[in-house]
């Protein structure tokens, strides 16, 4: 019920995005271009409504799809895994991890696999140095692993300022500047198809799998005395969700807040069990996203950046379960 | 024999020795409590058998069979845990989370089957709180969240239990009905092993006890014949004698 609810949202949400812009196409003329591309139907829209939902609006939208509910999907493994409600890719440092990797790669001239690769190294190796931290002063708290968190999201960040210092101000400073920001607005097919592999793989692979991390969430102990093998399976879901932040930032730039705020709010909708949270959360990170973006470019005359609002929307979340958590923190 | 221990040692890393030459076994509808001080092993001691901890030397046989050679799963099927009462960081249903002491019993892609739940509503109805079953564990008392971890236990069907510290936390009836409700599991042929603080316990389940000294030896024997006024005031440095009463029809630990 909640499930098909959700997606009627989202299947609002998408065809609005695909109408609503600077050059409006009626509601009901939107999804008949979109289906005239499958069955025969009389053409009664101008060339350029057209033009304007399939070269411009679709592939950002279905971008932003992608992004949202993949990011949804890999926030809430985090959290489980860290059996920490506060955990997310960007909180645990590993979109800006990533986000070096990235442009590390740029500066050495990398093509798009070299990019993707080292983003992904950039992301793991920030999710291992956020997690060692609590380990090295044994204290396993929500707030260590947060703080740890904020460490090596600001030691991301200054490395990140290094790079764009020493970057060609000319070339690669524009391309790496585009990757801390954060953006749909130019997103091709094209540009799609190398990530997407690497987004749907992790996807398809965490929601198999994820009654198992009902099971993790109750703690090492716990799920390794009810036969979980713990640490090939926490690192399968680490792999998973590394791996798609990492693709995220290649095809849109770091993305904040969407990994927490969604995954929260489906648990608001259908409670904690993750085998009915995580495909509720793929599908309203989805419509979240495209909302998003969809506000973006249409609030003001220039294009907002996607962090700008999701930012707004985030840090009052935030602060809203950090309230709510405050008696499980130590 | 469910469980046979050998010889067992543990000690952490660059650190004191906690305990060593550990042996002892335990057979179906037995019960054995650990009784011992602050920080004398006992719960390593418990996570060692729970295959949570490697111990050093020794061996721990589950039906003759080495712990070490079982597949994780296997011994999940022969041993179950409950460990002490924590408040987990999210908001399962009872139902939900009794139904995850089938997880050996699931494939890794797989979930619960309508079978698995049978089995969860059946163990919480043994422990007479199906009424809980939608309640969210994170918001219900100390002693019922002791009792749903028990049913989880029970839903994983294991024949032996190890119980860590099981009345920590609860008020004094809630201790009892824990005592009684592992006692009750005794007589339905589980072996049980708990970690306790309280020697009166260990005489009420009237099973086997087992005392971790200081120097890391453990003793074995029958609660009723060692829990004595000589062995109880030298473990915990007190003069303690035990009372019989007539209404309880058991001995009484009292400190003079």
């Amino acid at each position: 019920m909640v499930f098909w609810g959700v997606a009627a949202v989202l299947g609002l949400v998408f065809v609005a995005s695909l109408s609503i812009g600077r050059y409006g196409i009626g509601f009901f003329d939107t999804i008949k271009i979109l289906l005239s591309r499958l069955f025969p139907i009389q053409q009664t829209w101008p060339d350029m409504a057209s033009a304007v939902v399939f070269e411009f609006r679709l592939p950002r939208t279905v971008a932003a799809m992608l992004v949202g509910s993949a990011l949804a999907l890999s926030g809430a493994a985090y959290q489980s895994i860290f059996k920490n409600p506060m955990c997310s890719p960007d909180l645990l440092g590993v979109s800006s991890g990533a986000c070096v990797g990235a442009a590390a790669a740029i500066l050495l001239g990398g093509g798009s696999v070299l990019i993707q690769g080292s983003a992904f190294m950039g992301g793991i190796l920030a999710v291992a140095i956020t997690v060692m931290i609590p380990r090295l002063m044994r204290n396993q708290s929500t707030t260590v692993l947060i703080l740890s968190g904020i460490v090596v999201s600001s030691l991301m960040s200054s490395v990140m300022s290094i790079l764009k210092f020493v970057a060609d101000t000319d070339t690669q400073l524009a391309e790496i500047t585009y990757w801390t920001m954060g953006s749909f607005a130019t997103v091709t097919f094209s540009d799609m198809l190398p990530v997407l592999p690497t987004i749907l793989v992790p996807v398809a692979a965490i929601l198999l799998m994820r009654y198992r991390l009902n099971v993790l969430s109750l703690g090492e102990n716990e799920a390794r005395s009810l036969g979980i093998n713990i640490q090939a399976v926490n690192g399968i879901f680490i792999l998973c969700s590394t791996l798609i932040t990492a693709s995220c930032v290649c095809l849109s730039g770091t993305i904040g807040w969407v990994g927490l705020v969604i995954p929260h709010t489906s648990r608001m909708i259908v409670g904690a069990d993750n085998k009915k949270m995580l495909p509720i959360a793929l599908l309203l990170g989805a419509a979240f996203m495209v909302l998003i973006d969809l506000l973006c470019r249409t609030l003001t005359a220039a294009e907002l950046r996607i962090g700008i609002l999701t930012g707004i929307i985030g840090a009052p979340f935030f602060i809203m379960i950090l309230i709510k958590q405050s008696r499980n923190l130590r | 024999m469910i469980l046979e221990v050998k010889n067992l040692s543990y000690r952490y890393y660059n650190s004191r020795t906690i305990f060593h030459d550990v042996s002892f076994g335990l057979s179906k509808g037995e019960v054995l409590s650990i009784l011992g001080t602050n920080g004398a092993g006992k719960s390593t001691l418990l996570n060692c058998i729970a295959n949570l901890y490697r111990p050093q030397s020794g061996e721990i046989l589950l039906h003759n069979k080495p712990m070490t050679e079982m597949h994780m799963r296997d011994v999940a099927k022969v041993i179950g845990y409950v460990p002490q009462i924590h408040t987990p960081a999210y908001a399962y249903t009872v139902r939900e989370f009794t139904v995850m002491g089938r997880t050996p019993y699931i494939g890794a892609f797989a979930k619960p089957k309508k079978e698995d739940y049978r089995i969860a509503d059946e163990a919480l109805e043994r422990m007479g709180i199906s009424h809980l079953s939608n309640k969210a564990y994170t918001e219900i008392s100390g002693g019922e969240r002791q009792q749903v971890t028990i049913a989880r236990v029970i839903a994983q069907q294991p024949q032996l239990i190890l119980l860590d510290e099981p009345t920590a936390h609860l008020d004094y009836g809630n201790q009892y009905r824990v005592m009684q409700m592992i006692k009750k599991l005794a007589d339905e042929g589980f072996a049980l092993i708990m970690t306790t603080h309280n020697p009166d316990h260990a005489i009420l389940l009237d099973g086997k006890v087992a005392i971790l000294n200081r120097e890391g030896l453990l003793s074995v024997g029958l609660a009723k014949e060692t829990l004595q006024k000589e062995t109880l005031s030298t473990l915990y440095g007190l003069n303690i004698k035990t009372v019989y009463d007539e209404d309880a029809k058991r001995n009484i630990c009292v400190v003079c």
